[in-house]
């Protein structure tokens, strides 16, 4: 029975959209279903989590097909951590939106489409079939192209643009990659791809759609050289859309990476590995740079976005179960923290009418509690003990030591010194000085009441702190789910039924 | 059959580069629906291409036949078209809109939100 607990992070929110729609004309509706629909993803996606922990795989062959033919859904420990912690973010920001979504974005349909993202990402990350997978991105895609233009606002607009355009073309690649591998293996399913690139003796010929779905996946994550659509729009819409893309887009990047070449492509990681160590290492060191030298708080962040990604591709390159496990912690703090932070630039927003550092000041003595609240995330992605990133910085440092890959530990300290740099720039323009008098700072009207977006900010900053001083139940957690990732050949007999025998 | 596609394949792919590499932003339209044909092509190729010989078992047959046309490309291709189809419609209306907004069909106006 418990198979069934895949289904429900997927279900919940397409009946949602499905009822939400239904339910169109009155806005309160909307308000009370996004809220309600994205919680009970939670609850499920919870139950999911404690279920595949204790059965270490949930496998699900839709419409009974058996595995190397119908589509497989597949969970192990990391994409069930994933589906828990993106679900919580969708949790979190549906009650965040009750007070920034304003009526004429409720009223296209802003709800309905947030659980379509919803849904995308989870079937994203529980899909064991390379072109549902495709499919699942599509989904995701669409509904964020949505979102990102909804406002219908020149920066809206222009960076949707961007957005889109680039993601498509990362779309194509992916396409033809998941093509170019059908041809060759004559399957779609992931564990039957992955078995039949290491029974063969020689695997390079999978080599050009391993190399296609590392840039699109590249793309989708944000990484060097391919983020250049990422901080030209993520500023752009609304707080709430802001932080849920920040959150979740981009890990669904970084999780099809680490399911690339964990499972499909896992004979060719030797091959890649540098390519990665150095995207990685370009990654961290570009999106740092990017965000010391911006003035916006929310342009800022966006770049920090790119320089985390690197450090995740990083655990990956590694590739020891160490590196591994401190990249899944790693991705799980960064999605806490990284919407976190952009939940805080919407209440600065909201009362300061901008979030450009040379036009805000003074919330030290104005609101003495969102300092306290952007200090947590902040110093938290800066890596400051006792916080969450500090240990998934540290275990990551711990394992690139153990490896002596040098360079890479050198720069993955450099970067946090800047990163702290940086949210030390936000802390000292945005929070202590003075409010600078000649700036209008009328904000806009308020929407709905302040308690509804400082709530989630609270509930994920003490998530953090906990993380930070009661991290190990979850870091032992991800001890687990790297071993997991470790042994393809589990995931592959977990998923299909006979071994070795099925190949048309 | 298959190097005649594969070269049309090579000249959507061609093509679409240089139509996005273009200042106009319709051209950009275009670059991306014909690179995202190029891919649908691909994809339907590689399943192998064979005249005449359809995925069905014969009258009285009970097994098919050994060398038959792969119709899950297929499937899968008409599903990307089916995709490809309502985001290059939904791309439209975005470029429109951004059109009126920004005022200029050059790319290069479109620098507002970037670094």
């Amino acid at each position: 029975m418990s198979e069934y607990a895949l289904l429900l992070p997927i279900l919940i929110p397409l009946i949602g959209v499905v009822l939400l729609l239904l339910g169109a004309r009155s806005l309160a509706v909307q308000r009370a279903g996004g809220v309600l629909f994205s919680s009970l993803t939670f609850a499920a996606s919870l139950y999911l989590l404690f279920a595949v922990d204790q059965a270490d795989y949930l496998v699900m062959q839709m419409g009974a097909w058996e595995a190397p033919f119908g589509i497989s859904l597949v969970a192990d420990r990391f994409s069930a951590v994933m589906v828990a912690v993106s679900s919580f973010m969708g949790a979190a920001v549906g009650i965040y939106a009750l007070s920034e979504i304003d009526e004429a974005r409720l009223k296209k349909f802003f709800f309905p489409l947030y659980l379509v993202l919803i849904f995308g990402v989870n079937g994203a990350f529980l899909t064991g079939d390379l072109f549902n997978l495709y499919v699942w991105f599509e989904v995701m895609l669409i509904a964020s192209f949505v979102l990102m233009s909804m406002g219908g606002e020149k920066g809206e607009l222009e960076g949707g643009l961007k957005y889109v355009c680039l993601n498509l073309l990362s779309s194509v690649m992916f396409l033809a990659g998941a093509g170019i591998i059908y041809g060759k293996t004559g399957t779609l399913n992931m564990a039957d791809i992955g078995q039949q690139l290491m029974l063969a003796e020689n695997a390079d010929w999978a080599l050009s759609s391993s190399m296609l779905l590392l840039v699109s996946f590249g793309l989708k994550a944000g990484m060097f050289p391919f983020f250049f659509w990422l901080p030209a729009s993520y500023h752009t819409p609304p707080s709430a859309v802001s932080a849920v893309f920040a959150g979740l887009l981009t890990k669904v990047g970084v999780y099809a990476l680490f399911r690339s070449y964990t499972l499909i492509f896992m004979p060719l990681f030797p091959e890649v590995q540098n390519i990665l160590l150095w995207l990685a290492i370009l990654t961290m060191v570009t999106g740092v740079l990017g965000a010391a030298s911006h003035f916006d708080m929310r342009r800022i962040l966006s770049f920090h976005i790119v320089s985390q990604i690197g450090y995740m591709v990083l655990g990956l390159a590694f590739m020891t179960p160490l590196a591994l496990a401190a990249a899944i912690f790693y991705l799980v703090h960064h999605i806490i923290v990284k919407t976190n932070l952009f939940l805080v630039s919407g209440v600065v927003i909201r009362m300061k009418g901008s979030c450009d550092l040379a036009k805000v000041g003074g919330l030290c003595n104005s609101a003495p509690w969102l300092a306290a609240l952007f200090f947590i995330p902040a110093f938290s992605l800066g890596g400051i003990p006792p916080l969450s990133g500090f240990w998934a910085k540290f275990a990551l440092v711990k394992s690139g030591v153990e490896i002596h890959a040098w360079w890479a530990v050198t720069f993955a300290l450099l970067v946090g010194v800047l990163t702290l740099y940086s949210m030390t720039k936000i802390w000292a323009e945005a929070f202590w000085k003075k409010q600078p008098e000649d700036v209008d700072t009328t904000p806009a009207k308020p929407v709905g009441p302040l308690v509804f977006m400082v709530a989630p900010i609270v509930v994920l900053s003490i998530s953090t702190v906990v993380i930070g001083f009661f991290g190990e139940p979850l870091f032992e957690f991800s001890e687990r789910a790297a071993a997991q990732l470790l042994d393809p050949q589990s995931y592959i007999s977990a998923v299909l039924p006979q071994p070795a025998e099925v190949s048309p | 059959m298959e190097p005649l596609i594969a070269l049309l394949i090579g000249v959507l792919f061609a093509a679409g580069i240089y139509s996005l590499l273009r200042r106009s932003i319709v051209k950009l339209v275009i670059g991306v629906v014909l690179i995202s044909q190029g891919a649908n092509l691909l994809v339907f190729t590689s399943g192998g291409l064979l005249a005449g010989r359809p995925a069905l078992v014969e009258a009285g047959a009970t097994v098919l036949e050994a060398p038959f046309g792969d119709p899950l490309p297929q499937a899968m291709v008409l599903t990307a078209i089916v995709i490809g189809f309502g985001l290059t419609a939904f791309l439209l209306a975005l470029v429109c809109r951004a059109h009126e907004a920004v005022g200029d069909d050059d790319i290069n106006a479109f620098d507002n939100t970037d670094t």
